[in-house]
């Protein structure tokens, strides 16, 4: 690993960090291609993405807490339960050949950049007053 | 019953791609649940703690987890969380968002192309 590379991991790594925080994702969206960028195949990439995922929004999750906006029972509910989608989504990731797999992320980004751009164009109410 | 349906889907999509699942999480917070944007994001990011940790122990198991290379973006992204969580609170991410959706764009046709 190169200087240049660290370096390039630690601002991008920082940057999606930030976008996570920002728009309440795990950053995942950006820790896959940035870990593939760095050579790592397209599902050696989403597994490690995963586990630098754990400590972005733990912090993030805490912070969060500190200004009150985070509801423990719905996070606890759909934390739980996504807990049997992922053996379902882990079994078909493995199953998919990584070429295919990696055009499917792609084409996920582009569903995701979509839906962020309709969330800010719909303009709803995005910071109500706090109470 | 609608958060069990938002925590499967989000479950899948966690570990199909490698993403926490708030991508999914957070519409369907708002738009399922009408809770407000702050609070969905919030609440997502709680829930993808969980969602995580169960796809690091699945992955784990099938040993494609580089530990070395998570740790390389995950704690500068750690750092990122508390400045991005913090800076949601004061600015409006609206013009943030549209930025946002053409670097997905742009990313998605590299990877398509690469």
């Amino acid at each position: 690993m190169t200087t240049w590379t660290i370096v390039f991991a630690l601002v991008l790594g920082l940057s999606a960090g930030v976008l996570a925080g920002l728009f309440g994702v795990g950053g995942g969206v950006l820790f896959v291609p940035v870990l593939v960028a760095l050579g790592l195949g397209q599902l050696e990439a989403q597994a490690t993405s995963l586990l630098a995922i754990l400590p972005t929004v733990a912090a993030g999750a805490w912070n969060q807490r500190r200004y009150g906006n985070l509801r423990i029972r719905p996070a606890l509910i759909v934390g739980l339960v996504s807990v049997a989608g992922v053996e379902i989504g882990a079994q078909i990731a493995t199953s998919l050949d990584e070429t295919l797999l990696r055009r499917l992320f792609a084409i996920l980004l582009f569903a995701v950049a979509a839906q962020l751009a309709w969330r800010a164009y719909r303009g709803r109410p995005r910071y109500p007053e706090s109470p | 019953m609608r958060l069990v349906a938002i925590g499967l889907a989000a479950g899948v999509f966690s570990a199909l791609f490698g993403v926490g699942g708030g991508i999914i999480a957070v519409p369907l917070l708002i738009l399922a649940l009408g809770l407000p944007t702050r609070v969905a994001t919030a609440t997502s990011l709680g829930a993808i703690g969980i969602t995580a940790l169960a796809g690091v122990v699945v992955f784990s198991l099938r040993g494609e987890i580089d530990a070395g290379y998570a740790a390389l973006v995950g704690l500068p992204a750690t750092a990122g969380a508390l400045l991005g969580t913090s800076l949601q609170q004061r600015i409006d991410t609206r013009m943030l968002a549209y930025g946002f959706s053409l670097l997905l764009v742009v990313v998605g046709a590299w990877l398509l192309v690469s």
